[in-house]
Order: C-alpha cells, then sequence, then structure tokens
C-alpha cells in the first residue's frame, strides 16, 4: 500500500530560521526517505511537525487519506491522534520504567494479554529477551535505541519518525547498527522518515532522500541521484559527496579492498565487512590531478581520464572528469592554469585508498 | 494537653494536604507547562499567602465566604448554615493558605522533567493526564512528597487564619495553636508548654521527612 504525503508548512524561529517546505511523496509500505540536511537546517523542526509536537504557523500535512494539519481549516490533530512511531535523537526512554515497561508504556488500551504478546514480540524481533527488567541507564548505547525502536514500533504506527537514529552512538557501533537498522526499518513494512546529517547513513538507510537547506527543501530524489547528480551548488556543498559510484567488491586482503566501477579497479581501505555490492564515495577535495606520466606516488590510485567540465567557485574550480566513470576534483585556480585544464584534455587522478569510502549497498526498489 | 484540639489539628492538616493533591497537581501542571504570556499573574496570585499577613488573607476569605458573599450565599443555600466559623470553612481557607507551599515545589519538580520524555509519552498515543499521572508525578516523586508534608506542617502552625476564618469553637475550629494562645492568657503555662512542646516535635519530624526524601536538591522554603 502506498501513502501519499503532503507536507507544505511554515514555520518561523525570528532571527534564526524560517522552515518553508513544500513537499508531496508517496511513500511505499517500506519507503525510507532520508532529510538530509546540516545541522541548524531544519530539518528536525519539519520531523517534529510531522509527530505534531511542533505547531507550524500555517500549513497543510496530510498523510494518506488523513489530514493531521489545517491551518487554514483550523485542524489540529495531536501527536497521540496521530498514529506514528517517534524516536528522538537522545531516545528518551523512560528512566522509571524497564525495558518491558518502556516498551509497554504505549500500550494501555489494549487488552492484557495481547499487550503481553506484543511486548514479547517486540524483545524477540528486536533481541532485546533477557533484557526485560533491566533500567535504560544500565544498557548500552545500542540496546537504549532498540528499546526505543521497539517503544515505537509497538503500537503498530502507520508512519516511523526516527531522528538522527545513530548520533548517540560511539563510531564503531554506528556503522554496525546502521546495515542492522536498514534490514529491521525494510522487514518491518512500514513507511519510515530518518533525519540524518551523515551522507554514510543516508545511502545506507535512505530509498529516497529531500535534500534540506536553509528550511528549505532543495531536492527529492533517490541517494545514489542527489549525491552524484546534485542539482546546484549549494546541494553539492551540503551532501559533501562529490562522487558516489556503484561499485563490486572484487578482493579484499591485509586491509584493501580492491573494487570495480565501470571496469575501473580501485583500491580502498577495507574498514568493514561491506559485502559485495557497494556504493564507492570520493570527495572532490580528495582528488588530486596530475599530467600525465607524473610517476609513482604514495596515492594508490592513479586514474587516467579526460577533463569533461570545469565549474568555477571563486578561488576553486570543480572539474568533471571521466575516468571510466564520473569523477569530481576540486582544484585551485592557480592550479587549473598551471596544468592548463580544459575540457578535452587528458589528466590522472590520483586518490589515496583512504579516501575512497566503501558504502554497502543494497539495491532496493526505489518507491 | 488539649487532646480535641491536637486532633482537630491533625484533621485539618491532613485533609488541606489530602486537597492540596488533588488541586495542586494540576494547578502546578498548569504553571509548569503553559506557555502563555500571562501566566506570571496567576503565578503571583498563588505565591500571596507567603508575603500576605495571615490576617489580611483571612480578613478577604471570610468576606469571600460570608453570607452576603455570591459564594457564601450560595453555601448557605446548598448546606442550611453559613460557612465562616465551622470546620469546612476553615478548610477551605487553610487550602487557599497553604496553597503555596504545594504548588511550589510540585511545580519546581516539573520544570525538572525532561521535556522529551513527555513529547516522547504523547506520541506513543498516552494523552497529557495520563502523562501526568504515569510519567511525570513518577519523576517528581521527591517534589510531590515535599509540598504535601509542607503543606501539611504550614496548616500545622497557621494561626491568624484560623482566628480570623474559624473563631476559637471548641471541638469545631480550635486548634492547636489557638489553644495554645488561650492557655497563655489564661497564664496556665503549663498547659502550653505541653502542647507547644508536642507541636514542636511534629513540626520537626514533618521537616525530617522533607529534607530526608531531598538530601541536597532542594531548600525547605519553597523559593524557585
Amino acid at each position: 500500500m502506498a501513502a501519499e504525503m503532503t507536507v507544505n508548512i511554515r514555520k518561523s524561529f525570528p532571527g534564526r530560521l524560517t522552515v518553508d517546505v513544500r513537499l508531496t511523496l508517496v511513500l511505499g509500505p517500506s519507503t525510507v526517505l532520508i532529510l538530509f540536511g546540516p545541522s541548524g537546517s531544519g530539518k528536525t523542526t519539519i520531523l517534529r511537525c510531522l509527530a505534531g509536537l511542533e505547531w507550524p504557523e500555517e500549513g497543510l500535512i496530510r498523510f494518506v487519506s488523513q489530514t493531521w494539519l489545517d491551518t487554514a481549516q483550523n485542524v489540529r490533530v495531536s501527536p497521540q491522534d496521530r498514529g506514528i512511531g517517534y524516536m528522538p535523537q537522545d531516545y528518551a526512554l523512560f528512566p522509571i520504567y524497564t525495558v518491558a515497561g518502556n516498551i509497554a508504556y504505549g500500550l494501555g488500551d489494549l487488552p492484557a494479554c495481547e499487550r503481553e504478546r506484543r511486548i514479547s514480540e517486540m524483545l524477540e524481533l528486536l533481541q532485546l529477551r533477557g533484557l526485560e527488567h533491566v533500567r535504560p541507564d544500565q544498557l548500552s548505547g545500542g540496546q537504549q535505541q532498540r528499546v526505543a525502536l521497539a517503544r515505537a514500533i509497538a503500537r503498530r504506527p502507520q508512519l516511523l519518525l526516527l531522528d538522527e537514529p545513530l548520533s548517540a552512538l560511539d563510531t564503531p557501533t554506528r556503522s554496525r547498527l546502521c546495515g542492522e537498522l536498514r534490514s529491521l526499518l525494510k522487514q518491518l513494512a512500514l513507511p519510515s522518515i530518518v533525519v540524518t546529517h551523515d551522507w554514510a547513513e543516508a545511502l545506507t538507510l535512505g530509498d529516497l532522500m529531500a535534500v534540506i537547506g536553509r528550511g528549505r527543501v532543495l531536492q527529492v530524489g533517490t541517494p545514489h541521484e542527489v549525491f552524484s547528480r546534485p542539482q546546484d551548488a549549494e546541494v553539492a556543498r551540503i551532501v559533501g559527496v562529490e562522487t558516489v559510484a556503484r561499485g563490486r567488491l572484487i578482493d579484499s586482503s591485509q586491509g584493501l579492498a580492491t573494487v570495480e566501477v565501470d571496469g575501473v579497479k580501485l583500491t580502498a581501505l577495507c574498514t568493514e565487512d561491506t559485502g559485495p555490492d557497494v556504493f564507492v564515495c570520493i570527495r572532490a577535495e580528495d582528488v588530486i590531478l596530475e599530467p600525465v606520466g607524473a610517476g609513482v606516488t604514495s596515492a594508490r590510485n592513479h586514474l587516467p581520464g579526460v577533463v569533461c567540465e570545469i565549474t568555477s567557485r571563486g578561488a576553486s574550480a570543480q572539474v568533471r572528469l571521466d575516468c571510466g566513470f564520473p569523477l569530481t576534483a576540486t582544484v585551485t585556480r592557480p592550479a587549473l592554469e598551471q596544468l592548463g585544464l580544459a575540457p578535452g584534455v587528458p589528466i590522472v587522478a590520483a586518490v589515496k585508498a583512504g579516501a575512497v569510502h566503501l558504502i554497502p549497498r543494497r539495491d532496493s526498489q526505489p518507491i | 494537653m488539649n487532646w480535641t484540639a491536637i486532633w482537630l489539628t491533625l484533621k485539618l492538616a491532613s485533609l488541606t494536604s489530602f486537597v492540596l493533591l488533588l488541586i495542586g497537581l494540576p494547578i502546578a501542571y498548569w504553571v509548569s507547562f503553559s506557555r502563555w504570556r500571562w501566566k506570571f499573574l496567576v503565578e503571583s496570585v498563588v505565591a500571596l499567602p507567603l508575603v500576605l499577613p495571615p490576617t489580611v488573607i483571612g480578613f478577604y476569605i471570610l468576606i469571600a465566604i460570608g453570607p452576603h458573599s455570591p459564594i457564601g450565599r450560595l453555601y448557605a443555600d446548598l448546606v442550611g448554615h453559613p460557612l465562616p466559623f465551622t470546620f469546612e470553612g476553615l478548610l477551605f481557607a487553610s487550602v487557599l493558605y497553604s496553597l503555596p507551599f504545594a504548588v511550589q515545589p510540585f511545580a519546581s519538580a516539573f520544570d525538572q522533567v525532561d521535556r522529551r520524555l513527555i513529547e516522547a509519552s504523547w506520541t506513543l498515543g498516552v494523552s497529557k493526564v495520563r502523562t501526568l499521572f504515569k510519567l511525570i508525578v513518577p519523576l517528581s516523586t521527591a517534589g510531590v512528597i515535599t509540598g504535601t508534608v509542607l503543606s501539611f506542617a504550614h496548616t500545622l502552625g497557621e494561626f491568624g487564619v484560623v482566628l480570623m476564618v474559624g473563631g476559637n469553637i471548641e471541638g469545631e475550629t480550635r486548634t492547636v495553636s489557638v489553644d495554645i494562645y488561650d492557655e497563655v492568657q489564661a497564664l496556665n503555662y503549663a498547659g502550653a508548654a505541653k502542647t507547644a512542646l508536642f507541636l514542636l516535635a511534629v513540626s520537626y519530624g514533618v521537616l525530617m521527612v522533607v529534607y530526608a526524601v531531598n538530601r541536597s536538591a532542594w531548600a525547605v522554603w519553597p523559593q524557585r
């Protein structure tokens, strides 16, 4: 069942930001929509407006056939009546209740046996068996996240809202749990909206992505689309990673991975188990351009290619290359002149193995 | 010792704290959570008994519940006798007089509750009223105990309001503090000393409870 969602809202924070969002989307039964943007861009405000915790000055929010907010008609549906599951950034677990108590908290209107069944189902699904009687302050970050998720989905919401679901965790745990979260969200078969500022999370979790900047939606598309074809300089700056290509892991040994992208072999540092299908991400400022035949350097990747297009951005310029796959580099203006760069000029792009980021890719049907 | 007065005083103080628990929690909820810009007007009214002389409060309550006021007339019509100089009138006055001693500790405890927990509760489909009793009050136990105990202790020691509103009717409105005053007027120092010592002991015990539940968290004078 596809769920149509319309969000047209305006809310101003005088002197800081005006959130002005026009967004109409169709979410599939397990679509994950990412709201992506830097901190202070208003993405959390949008999520809180959807949850009913923040009231826009004017606007309309519709989900499937329900109107949650219509300031013109004076319709304001409370968070209690929206049928959502909401997970705040720091999880907000109730310290006075146990794990089971937290999960049961929102199930008060169910008969006791059904409530027990639901709790047990959640403990199973989120691997919390054995922790039923533990209080939240004795749980690890990852366990807290799972309890918060269990509490949010125990009521069988029609839409799941997650605010920075992984940011409260330390880095190693985060990348491990990101994949787990992805499979869980897919398993749940309910649409979710996830706020994040981390591009690796966006790529891993998202089916759809809306880039938010200065309170506005700047671009909507699949994460791969948005990362590889940002529609303007602002989106490119926000997403922060200019090259995202589909790749395949062909070898991995001694901490180095070899990936193939459109027939070109790249060496990357292999930090975690990614599976065979990956996104290969390279930031433009990590790409060094050298003339053809410059010899050996410490960089592991020397990719011969040609310059396609040069976009000037003040003191620096973005150079789009064709190295067998599209690659973007940022260079300074003097470098541009010294290397005599112009469309059609052959060049070698050097990328250190550590600058090639591999993100697990689980190709899902977009919508 | 005048056991009738002691019994009456304990009954009055218990009922007062009980009533304040019932009406103080919603008032404190409103004080703590309302974003109404004129909220300070209501907060100041609630805090008035802290600064006004008890005689002034007593005077206004006496006028308010007297047979010439709408409330007083309504009560007299319903019950058959006027409110002043009865136990019920005294209870009404005590509740108003001790209101800040309950509401302020309740409200400052509610202020400490993390708003994100409350929002999480709402998104889980739990109404605002049920959130108050399922989450906010359990997270504020120390403040709720403090407010209840303080209003009990404050009612034990009230004098001016009792004289103004209750008078001095044996078994109906003569509380311990009034009884002590009477004993002293009658130059019965021995009787006054015994009752005074009793009041001192009870008050000290009650304040020990307050400090024990709060440790260093909160001072006994309800300032915020």
